[in-house]
This record gives structure tokens, C-alpha cells and sequence, in this order.
């Protein structure tokens, strides 16, 4: 008992003093940079991969160009198993190290930031996730979800079975259905897929998973079989992602006809149903694979040119490929904001930065990246930048490209996100920027 | 020495049935009352609030509430991440519907249409009992889990079920929303928890404690003793949903301020809040406050721990530290001692009336 009450006082003594003294600051001009991550939780195998990618590109930038203009670059993970609580943590602990960009990875985590970014001065960049509204930077201006959303994302899938159909008009009276993760993620694009259902005249059924049942799934793919739909979307993460793939073929539902968000479409979904994932596609705002000059520096500088480790890091997949391109643009909105403003870069001056991304041909070219993503210019008013979509389509062993860059449907999209961006705004009584013309 | 009543006289029943008979509890207990009023709010930090305090007092009050209903009154449910979304998901709408209605009026709602929902819920404990009940109770949770994703009215039609926590203000001092200080939330939910706690202690210690606990005991004596179980269980039904809902509703509003339904989970609110009842003691007030802190803070501890020791560990190793310890812990607390932590403290104070010369 002596033992128990020593220990106990102890651990609470130190749980309150420990993070008072834990404070410590990053070095004068150089960059800082915490990213949440999660190596552990129900999402660790997809987790896993984006934090390699993240880390390998700071780790090539810093070893071959000694960091951004010259600049040390100091970044830190920080593990938070998908659980919004401990993001919160991180957040709150890594703050005194005047961080210059949240990027959450997390759903929970980003509508957590949303209001908290513009309350504590640090941009939040929820790269093609989060909250699809804060594409309207007068509202938004500390959130960004370049290079894509969401909705623009749900808009380029119709239009691309359209364009396989032989045509928009043959949308007419076709049977789509949706499979989502049970959640604000999952559930985000329905709206949008019901407007353009009305629209083009399909039909579109829902069916929702539940956490507790990511792995199971046989009820809704049982009623899955029996509807018939011409065509199944899927908004997965996690094991949800190769349940619904194994499931699909079991029940006899033709792989080509089913299609998976840019968070469904990785070699972790994939891999375990190996061939009888034959022709299942996924979208993608980057490209997969090791063929660019930015992919040969990442192997030489990360990994030291060996390849047998830069496997074991996933080198190439897809969510490391994400990973790469997120911290490729925060690169970009760094660069940007010491070119602008040189001194100590400031949150309000990495948003600044963010703001005025532009990815160029010539900078992609640059950046030895031609290729991996597609340009796309984000502005003042719109933080998405609405950027195309890119299918890939997994042969068996590997993802490759089946599409060409497929343009979200702007006319439609964009009054909804502003719509959605209004409303959320109401909510937090914000004022619109007037600023952005 | 120190710690004793010796020479404490009472001349009135009054006295003689307060909360703290002992002078030096209370002492210490005004004395940790101010000190919760003036330090943290004159030095805190963000860190402090965000990660610690914010998080214990809710979770606190959740625990309490499950405590008069699983520890007091004996009945075990699984389903307080339900009542959680109900209580905030029940705040955001009437917030925003009348959003010139004091937030005080709010919570209380909140927490009203909380309780009839646990009335709801428990009237299958009539006829069911032990294990059986908390699957029912767990029906709960699933239920409002399906409902907070599915009836779009709730969130006020936002595309992904998200609710908020919009600016509100009470006595001319913003406290609610992400521009409120967080020194101003502090205190407005230390004032909820503190009248709320001492409701839940004189309950506990009067007329209806008392019957919670015979039918907790053993139901069938306190029936032939004169008590009602149809009342006695949905009292515990309603009271301690009542809590666990306005609980909820401060998490959301105070705490993460913005949620999608992903956040009212079971992994995330019922399960958890079971296991501070467990950690800090079934049927103890002291316990709910104790385990929430415990549950709260371990993880905060290992976090800041190795790295406080300059040891270098890559943090997602520290998680998995914290899985096999929190693991051991549980069973380590459930050996060493059944009875929660409250119980260490009680054993603490007895210890503490024979220090210098134990006999």
C-alpha cells in the first residue's frame, strides 16, 4: 500500500509539472514544423505510410539543400493514434514551439483545428480532407484543402463513368451506390452526389459502415449484390478499405464498375485480395510510383540509395506519395512566405505563403516533380484551387494511371462550397473577408 | 497529529450531519477551492486548460453521473457516449434556435432532454438485470450514434453531422466558442461542476441514495423494506443521464468545440468512462473525479515523461508504452485494490489520524 500511494503521488505530481517544464523553443530563423501523425490506432496501416512520405521529404530537402532558402527546417511527429483528445495534446504542447502549419491527417482533429486556427495564428492545411467548405477562403482564411475537395473530387467521378458511358446523357436511369465509413468524412459527399443525381438522373442509394463493423460488411454488400448498381463509389479508410474489396469480389460485384476515394486507394487496400482486386479504381491528386527526379533524390538523400530500406519505408506507394506531396507543398508556402517576407516566418506569413502557392508546369519541373502532381493556383478566394482528379486503376500488383487529369465540375461544385462556407461561418459568427476581390 | 477530530464538538444535528464533520477536511477542501478558483486562471496555460483541466472536469462529470447509475444505483450501462451526444447534440440546437437564452437555462435543458431519454432507456431495467442490461444500454449507444449520423436536423443540415460551439456570452463576459478566454470557460464549468457535484453528494447521502443503494444491494429486500424499484431505478435512470448529458454537452462546447459524430464513439466515451468509475472507485464521488483524472493524465504524463528525461523515444513508441501500461495498470488497480482509487484516499486519511504512532 506504501508502495501504491508513493507511486500515485508521484505520477500526478509529475503529470501537472512535467509540461510546464517541457516548453523549449525552436532556434531563431529556423522553420518549424509538427506533424500529427499515427503509427498506432485503427488506422495505423494507412497512417504509417503518409508519415514516411511526410518524413522523407523534409529529410531529402534538408540533406541536399540544407532546408528551405537556406533555412534549417525542424520538424517533429507527434503520435496521436487518430484520437482527437490526444491530437488535441499535440497540439497544445507543440505550440510553444511556434509551429507554422497544422496538417492534422484526421477528420476528428481538422473540424477540432478549423476554429482554432485562426484564434492561435497557425494555418491549417487539410490536404484534399477536412472540411470541404473551408475551399472559400473569404470565409476560411486560415483553412486550406488545395489542391482539391471532397465534392470536386465526388463531381469528377460522375463525370468520369460519364465520359466511359459514352456520355453524360447516358447517366439516365442508372443505378449508383455509395458505400461510406460512418462518419462527417464519409457522409461529406452525398449531397453533392444527390444534386447531380438530379441533375443527370441516376438513382443513388447509400449504404453506411459502421466503425464497429469495418471488417464485417457482409450486410451491406449482400444488399449491394441484390440492387445491382451500375456503379459502386466508396468514401473508406482504414480496414474498411480492404473489407469492401474482398467483400466486392465475394459477392460477385464486377471490380471495373467500383470505385474508391483518394483515401481507398492504396497498396494496403488492395494487396490483401492480391488478382480479385484486378480493375478496381481509385482517384488520386498526385501519381503513384518512383519515376521522377524528386522520387530518385528522395532514394538517394532519405534512404542513402537504399532501396531495400526505402521499401521497407514504403517508398512509392501511394499514401507515402501523399505524404511526399503534403510536405512538398508546405515547402512551397514556406518558400513563398521567406522569399515575401524573409526575418522570422510568422503563422500569419506562412498563410500569406500558403495563399500564393502557385504550381506551375515550370515549378513542377523544378521541384523534379513533373508529372507527380498537376498545376493548380491557389488564391485569396479559393483554397482548393480545384484542382483535376487522376484515376489509377490496381493490375494486380501495382497502381498505374488509367485516366487523363479529369476537371471537377466547377459551375456546380463551387456554389456549394460557398453555400456550406457561409453557413459553417454563421455558426462561429465570422465576418467575410473583404480583402479578396 | 495533525489530522485529528479530537475536541471537535457538535451541538446540533446540523453540524453533526455536514458533508466534512471533520474540520480539517474541510479546511482543506475551501482551501483546494480557492486554489481551483485563483491559480489556474491567474497562471495557466493554454496546455493546462486544453489538455488537463478542461477534459477531467467533463469527463468528471460524466464519470459521476455513470457512477450514481452503475456505483449508487447498481445498474450497469454501456450507453454514455449516447446520453454524452444527446446532452450536446440537444445544446447545440436549442443554442442556436434561441441563441439570446441564457447558456446557464441551456445546459440545463440539455441535460432535461437527457434524462428523458435515460427514463427511456431504462425501463427495460424492470425486468432485466446485471450484463444483460448494459447490452440493452448499449442499444442506447449504437442508437443515438445512427440518429446524430443520419437525421441531418440535429447538425442543422451541415454536410458532415458537425456541431459547434458558437460565441455565447453570460453576464456580459464571452465564456463559450473559440474566441472565449480559456480562464472564462474554466470557471464558468468549475461552477457547473461544483453545484452539480453537491447535488449528486446530498442525493447520494439522502432519502433517494438511499434507496439506490438497497435495490443496488439486494433488490428484493429493499422491495419489502417499502422501496419502489420502478421508481428508484428510473430516478437513477434519469439523474445520472441528466449528468452524464450535461457532461457531454460541456465536452463539446467547452472542451473540443467543434465534433463530427466520430467523436461520441465507444471507444471514445463509454468505455473509457466506465473505466474511471472502475480506476476511481464504483460509488464514490471523490472516485469519479479521481479516474477521470487518472484515465486523463496517464497518457499526458508518459508524453511529457521520456522526454523529460532527454530520453529520445519516437512518440508513437510512447503509445504503445502507454497500451501495455495501461493494460498492466487496470489489472495491477483491480488486484491491489477493487475499490478505486477513492478508496486509497480514505485509506490515506485513516492512516493519517494514527500518524505519528500507528497502533
Amino acid at each position: 500500500m506504501r508502495l501504491l500511494k508513493f507511486l500515485l503521488s508521484g505520477f500526478i505530481g509529475a503529470a501537472i509539472i512535467a509540461p510546464l517544464g517541457s516548453v523549449s523553443y525552436a532556434e531563431e530563423d529556423s522553420l518549424y514544423v509538427p506533424l500529427y501523425t499515427y503509427r498506432t490506432g485503427p488506422f495505423a496501416a494507412n497512417g504509417v505510410k503518409v508519415a514516411n512520405g511526410l518524413n522523407a521529404y523534409f529529410e531529402m530537402i534538408t540533406k541536399r539543400d540544407g532546408g528551405i532558402e537556406g533555412r534549417k527546417i525542424i520538424w517533429e511527429e507527434c503520435e496521436f493514434g487518430y484520437r482527437t483528445d490526444r491530437g488535441v495534446e499535440c497540439y497544445e504542447r507543440l505550440k510553444g514551439k511556434k509551429p507554422l502549419v497544422s496538417n492534422p491527417f484526421s477528420t476528428g482533429l481538422t473540424y477540432k483545428l478549423v476554429p482554432k486556427a485562426r484564434v492561435d495564428k497557425i494555418p491549417l492545411l487539410t490536404m484534399g480532407y477536412g472540411f470541404s467548405g473551408a475551399a472559400d477562403g473569404r470565409w476560411f482564411p486560415w483553412v486550406f484543402n488545395f489542391p482539391t475537395t471532397y465534392w470536386s473530387q465526388a463531381s469528377a467521378f460522375i463525370k468520369y463513368i460519364g465520359a466511359e458511358m459514352g456520355g453524360m446523357e447516358n447517366l439516365r436511369d442508372k443505378k449508383i451506390g455509395f458505400i461510406f465509413l460512418e462518419s462527417g468524412y464519409g457522409k461529406e459527399p452525398i449531397h453533392l452526389l444527390e444534386v447531380l443525381g438530379e441533375k443527370f438522373g441516376y438513382e443513388l442509394k447509400t449504404w453506411a459502415v459502421p466503425m464497429a463493423q469495418m471488417q464485417d460488411q457482409r450486410s451491406q454488400w449482400r444488399k449491394i449484390a441484390r440492387w445491382k448498381p451500375d456503379y459502386m463509389f466508396m468514401w473508406g479508410w482504414g480496414n474498411m478499405n480492404a473489407t469492401a474489396i474482398s467483400r466486392a469480389s465475394e459477392f460477385g460485384f464486377p471490380m471495373d464498375k467500383f470505385i474508391g476515394v483518394w483515401w481507398s486507394g492504396d497498396e494496403v487496400d488492395t494487396r490483401p485480395a492480391g488478382l480479385k482486386a484486378k480493375g478496381y479504381r481509385a482517384a488520386t491528386f498526385h501519381a503513384p510510383g518512383d519515376f521522377s527526379r524528386l522520387h530518385k533524390d528522395i532514394l538517394e538523400y532519405a534512404y542513402g540509395g537504399d532501396i531495400e530500406l526505402a521499401k521497407e519505408h514504403d517508398y512509392g506507394d501511394v499514401l507515402w506519395s501523399r505524404g511526399v506531396f503534403n510536405a512538398m507543398l508546405i515547402a512551397e508556402g514556406l518558400r513563398n512566405a521567406i522569399v515575401e517576407f524573409g526575418g522570422t516566418i510568422t503563422g500569419e506569413e506562412m498563410r500569406w505563403g500558403l495563399e500564393h502557392i502557385n504550381l506551375t508546369d515550370e515549378r513542377l519541373e523544378e521541384l523534379g516533380a513533373t508529372g507527380f502532381g498537376k498545376p493548380f493556383k491557389v488564391t485569396c478566394a479559393d483554397h482548393e484551387g480545384s484542382g483535376p482528379v487522376l484515376f489509377q486503376e490496381w493490375d494486380g500488383e501495382k497502381w498505374v494511371i488509367v485516366s487523363d487529369w479529369i476537371e471537377p465540375m466547377k459551375e456546380v461544385v463551387r456554389p456549394m462550397l460557398e453555400e456550406a462556407a457561409s453557413k459553417e461561418a454563421e455558426k462561429w459568427n465570422y465576418e467575410i473577408r473583404k480583402d479578396c476581390s | 497529529m495533525l489530522y485529528r477530530e479530537t475536541g471537535q464538538y457538535k451541538s446540533s444535528y446540523a453540524a453533526d450531519q455536514q458533508i466534512f464533520p471533520i474540520a480539517q477536511d474541510r479546511y482543506l477542501f475551501w482551501a483546494f477551492m480557492v486554489f481551483a478558483c485563483v491559480v489556474p486562471p491567474l497562471f495557466g496555460n493554454d496546455y493546462l486548460f486544453q489538455v488537463i483541466l478542461f477534459p477531467v472536469m467533463c469527463l468528471g462529470l460524466c464519470a459521476l453521473g455513470l457512477n450514481i447509475l452503475t456505483g449508487y444505483a447498481g445498474q450497469i450501462s454501456l450507453g454514455t457516449g449516447g446520453f454524452m451526444a444527446i446532452g450536446a447534440y440537444s445544446f447545440f440546437k436549442i443554442t442556436t434556435s434561441f441563441p439570446e437564452l441564457n447558456i446557464l437555462v441551456v445546459f440545463l435543458l440539455a441535460g432535461l432532454i437527457s434524462a428523458i431519454f435515460g427514463v427511456l432507456i431504462g425501463i427495460p431495467s424492470l425486468r432485466i438485470k446485471g450484463f444483460y442490461l448494459a447490452v440493452t444500454t448499449l442499444a442506447a449507444q449504437f442508437f443515438v450514434e445512427w440518429c446524430i449520423n443520419r437525421i441531418d436536423w440535429l447538425s442543422d443540415y451541415s454536410p458532415s453531422s458537425t456541431i459547434g460551439a458558437p460565441p455565447r456570452e453570460l453576464f456580459g463576459i464571452l465564456v463559450m466558442g473559440p474566441d472565449a478566454p480559456s480562464w472564462a470557460k474554466y470557471l464558468l464549468m468549475l461552477g457547473i461542476v461544483f453545484v452539480l457535484t453537491l447535488c449528486a453528494k446530498n442525493l447520494v447521502r439522502g432519502r433517494i441514495g438511499r434507496s439506490w443503494m438497497a435495490i443496488r444491494d439486494m433488490d428484493i429486500a429493499a422491495e419489502l423494506i417499502g422501496i419502489r424499484p420502478l421508481a428508484t431505478k428510473l430516478s437513477a435512470f434519469a439523474i445520472g443521464s441528466f449528468y452524464i448529458g450535461i457532461g457531454g454537452a460541456m465536452y463539446v462546447m467547452f472542451y473540443l468545440e467543434n465534433v463530427d459524430p466520430e467523436a461520441f464513439g465507444i471507444f471514445v466515451t463509454s468505455f473509457p468512462v466506465l473505466f474511471m468509475i472502475m480506476i476511481g472507485g464504483l460509488g464514490s464521488i471523490l472516485g469519479s473525479y479521481l479516474g477521470a483524472a487518472f484515465i486523463v493524465l496517464m497518457p499526458v504524463f508518459l508524453r511529457n515523461f521520456f522526454p523529460l528525461l532527454q530520453i529520445d523515444i519516437p512518440s508513437h513508441v510512447i503509445q504503445h508504452v502507454e497500451y501495455m501500461l495501461f493494460g498492466g495498470l487496470i489489472i495491477f488497480f483491480l488486484i491491489v485494490e477493487p475499490a478505486g482509487l477513492a478508496r486509497l484516499w480514505q485509506i490515506v486519511k485513516e492512516k493519517l489520524r494514527q500518524w505519528p504512532f500507528p497502533y
